[in-house]
């Protein structure tokens, strides 16, 4: 293990010292710091965040328990090197896993553990946005797209030689946009500033009015209406209000936010000062997920750009209207996307949801009136102020007003963003997708429904196929359980924990499709599934608890042969294999002769046994 | 002015700002918990008190009491979910309930009986959690922790010191000491604290006083926790420990 030497311990020191200053030791900018201290210093080891409880003057508890909550903070040293391979159901059809082990295998490494040297690991972490140009893996939290057996072995290559991540091919950290089709939003033709200037024009009160004649509801997945949610904040009485833009975009297969972001940021910002304006805010944050950190300086150079062009900041556009807007970096949470957490996330904490009622819109960000809204929502009330709510009203459905942005993947010839009015149906998507031979449609990520091929004929829309942008295509020669099995993992991964039903039951759930994957299964054990969904939905805290059996649910009932041929015996069946629990004695003793197994049982005579490799 | 609801069908009378759960327990009737405790803000993790009102989901100690609710508490749906969330709870952790020394005063255990617990059910997931005895005065046994964060509220808020914290996320939630050694020892907490007596399991336990009563003549041994809770509750002594 890496220890420093006195004269490097000074210069930690230092580097703390000037980063706790460029944050003015506000505790709850304790995200920031601590990710920015592990870029200087590589890890959080405990001296690190005793050092900066102290200078915070806040308990090293809450230091701690901030650092240990986020998947790209660590406590322990992980390597000079920490490559993550995005693990969605995406990456695994395109064969993500066997790219791990060789890599692996490679660098003479154990998937999740440290090298003896120190000098890398590697390890999964859950959907990277990536999902149209995967496989795709962070690489010290930098993303590389699209890879390949070649790049794999150039890359251990590259580690071992000590060539410094900066220093690595450049293509391989290029981020396609991939925009497949464009309507009303993604072919706006406006330019930066038109859409603030136009909501100056109409007032707050105007400006209000057309998004109320809109019916705009939230592109996040919920569905709220924007013009309530604006109001009951502007309404709100407190000494300042925000804003604020979640671009945590974490669900599995979704990526829309990341291109608006990437290709249409002004739009994105004209929505964020548009929403100020309406509310009565003069600072706006964008949560930024920890996986697009590779957006951070673009964007950030964009936001300076714009103040020198009087576009943000004081004054803006000479009309005495003052915003700004920083950027945070979120840190590896999926559980963040939730309006709450993200809040608890932004003010330095664990992001666990609050409890609610007070809702944001009342006792958000350090308790102030604050609006949350999606990147997408932003951008459309960007275009909303120019064209007015009826031109806006009159796309879509009734009840589903205006366009959807689809981020498409898995199974199709043209994965990549499709704008499409709501109403479309599943099927037209399939189609412009060139999808073929489909045999499941997932439409709101991990948290939602799958649908079969009877039900292509429905309908994207609020009222029918509700989505936050997600649409993973599953073709007939994919394994329905599978993509179960990788979602029950994802959640039993991103639950924050704070609730005993999502905490443990998110974790029963991944253990009984482990059991069924290791064809040890009855009956029964989809019976508890059944049951931990019963209990899960309603009796969670948040949105993650209560969706997250939903599609395992859904694939269940509707695959439900993919989960039949795993059942072992039709009566109980126990997780527990008397001659796996010797598979560690046999790997200390070196002994793997019949002498050494348990003859009665029936992996004795499988012979390598996949359920030896688990523990 | 005092307004009423319906518990199960009987009136319970409360004072506005009251939540279904203080109300309740004001009135002498018994909803299931675990992380709420009359002298602590609520935090709403366990999920033991959640109720049915108007055909939906809330946990009794962060909703608010209103005028006519409808309140479902002891329905066998109610019973069968809160028996669930106890095995979830039992099998998380290492529970040796025999050998426990809060045996009988257990708020767990207790619960658990109430509900008619006979089993853990689910495969136990035996996590490693290593027991702290470098505190003079106290024993951490992290193996019987629920999370339900009595320890952390108490020091933070009466005593003033914030000795505890939870960690980690999901499934790797643990509660961890204010130290760098991450040792009991290497912080301020003493004996005297309340977080010492606030904990509803067998997690902070005072050393050498370990089975001073015999198990069989303890608070929860001889009546249903549904009693002693109403009684104690009647009698303004504090709940656990």
């Amino acid at each position: 293990m890496w220890t420093p030497s006195r004269q490097e311990e000074g210069v930690a020191v230092t580097n703390i010292e000037s980063i706790l200053e460029r944050h003015a030791y506000e505790a709850h900018r304790l995200v920031q710091i601590l990710r920015e201290t592990q870029d200087a210093l590589g890890w959080l080891a405990p001296e690190t965040l005793t050092c900066i409880a102290h200078r915070l003057q806040i308990p090293r508890v809450q230091v701690e328990s901030t650092a240990n909550f986020y998947s790209f903070f660590h406590i322990r040293p992980l390597g000079e090197y920490r490559i993550l391979f995005s693990d969605n159901i995406t990456d695994r059809m395109l064969g993500n896993q066997a790219l791990m082990q060789a890599l692996c295998e490679k660098l003479w490494l154990e998937p999740g553990r440290v090298a003896e040297d120190g000098l890398v690991s590697v390890d999964t972490t859950s959907c990277t946005g990536m999902c149209d140009q995967g496989p795709a893996l962070l690489a010290n939290y930098r993303a590389i797209t699209r890879l390949t057996p070649a790049r794999i072995d150039e890359m251990a290559h590259l580690i071992r030689r000590r060539v410094p991540v900066g220093d690595w091919p450049p293509e391989w950290f290029h981020v396609e946009d991939n925009i497949r089709r464009r309507d009303v939003l993604l072919d706006h033709g406006l330019a930066p500033g038109e859409a603030l200037a136009a909501a100056l024009d109409r007032g707050p009160t105007g400006l209000l009015g057309e998004i109320e004649r809109s019916a705009l509801r939230g592109r996040g997945g919920a569905g709220f209406g924007s013009d309530i949610k604006w109001r009951s904040c502007r309404d709100a009485w407190g000494d300042a209000h925000y804003v604020i833009c979640n671009a945590d975009e974490g669900e599995p297969g979704t990526f829309k936010d990341r291109v608006l972001l990437s290709s249409d940021f002004d739009m994105v910002v004209d929505g964020m000062c548009i929403a100020g304006f309406a509310i009565g805010a003069s600072k706006g944050f964008i949560y930024l997920r920890g996986e697009y950190r590779y957006l951070l300086d673009r964007l950030e150079t964009r936001l300076a750009q714009r103040r020198e062009a009087g576009l943000l900041g004081r004054d803006i556009l000479g009309r005495g209207f003052t915003f700004d807007i920083e950027i945070h970096l979120g840190a590896g949470a999926y559980i963040c996307g939730e309006e709450s957490a993200l809040i608890e996330s932004l003010e330095g904490k664990p992001g666990k949801p609050r409890i609610r009622p007070p809702f944001p819109v009342t006792h958000g960000y350090l308790g102030q009136p604050t609006t949350v809204n999606n990147v997408e929502t932003l951008a459309l009330a960007a275009l909303i102020a120019v064209r007015g709510g009826e031109w806006f009203r009159a796309i879509g459905t009734p009840a589903s007003t205006g366009t959807k942005l689809l981020s498409v993947s898995g199974d199709v010839a043209r994965p990549g963003i499709y704008e499409f009015p709501f109403g479309v149906s599943v099927a037209e998507v399939l189609e412009a997708a060139g999808a073929t031979d489909t045999q499941a449609v997932t439409t709101a990520g991990a948290a939602g429904s799958c649908l079969a091929v009877s039900e292509f004929g429905r309908r994207i829309a609020f009222e029918d196929v509700p989505t936050g942008g997600s649409i993973m295509v599953f073709d007939q020669s994919r394994d329905m359980f599978e993509a179960a099995r990788n979602f029950a993992h994802f959640f039993a991964h991103e639950s924050c924990g704070f609730c005993t039903p999502c905490r443990v039951g998110t974790a029963v759930n991944a253990r009984l499709m482990d059991k069924l994957a290791l064809d040890r299964s009855s009956p029964y054990d989809l019976d508890e599934m059944e049951r931990m969904h019963h209990l899960m939905q309603g009796a969670s805290h948040c949105g993650l608890g209560n969706t997250a059996t939903i599609a395992l649910r859904d694939i269940l009932a509707k695959f439900r042969p993919a989960f039949d041929r795993r059942l072992h015996s039709p009566d109980y069946e126990p997780g527990f294999d008397l001659d796996a629990a010797l598979s560690q004695a046999r790997r200390m003793t070196g002994r793997d002769d019949a002498g050494a197994h348990l003859t009665d049982n029936r992996s004795a005579h499988a012979g390598g046994h996949p359920s030896e490799a688990k523990p | 002015m005092t307004s009423s609801f319906l518990l199960d069908g009987e009136e319970v009378p409360f004072t506005p700002g009251q939540t279904v759960m203080q109300a309740a327990s004001a009135a002498g009737k018994y909803i299931p918990h675990l992380c709420w405790h009359p002298d602590f803000a609520a935090h709403g993790s366990c999920k033991l008190c959640t109720v049915k009102i108007g055909g939906g989901f809330a946990t009794a100690c962060t909703t608010r009491a209103a005028a006519g609710q409808d309140v479902e508490n002891g329905t066998e749906e109610l019973t069968a979910k809160r028996r669930t969330l106890l095995q979830l709870l039992f099998v998380e952790g290492n529970h040796f309930c025999p050998s426990c020394e809060k045996s009988g005063s257990c708020v767990l255990q207790a619960s658990a009986y109430e509900v008619g617990m006979l089993s853990p059910h689910f495969d136990h997931f035996y996590p490693d959690r290593a027991v702290d005895a470098s505190h003079p005065d106290v024993l951490l046994d992290f193996n019987r922790c629920i999370m339900c964060e009595l320890c952390v509220r108490a020091s933070r808020e009466v005593d003033g010191k914030n000795v505890f914290a939870l960690s980690g996320r999901g499934a790797k939630s643990h509660l961890i000491v204010n130290s760098e050694s991450g040792r009991l020892a290497d912080t301020d907490f003493a004996a005297t604290d309340r977080a010492a007596e606030v904990c509803p399991v067998g997690v902070i336990l005072r050393k050498r006083v370990g089975f001073a009563v015999p198990i069989g003549q303890r608070d929860y041994d001889a009546r249903p926790i549904s009693q002693r809770v109403v009684e104690k509750l009647a009698d303004g002594e504090q709940e656990a420990g």
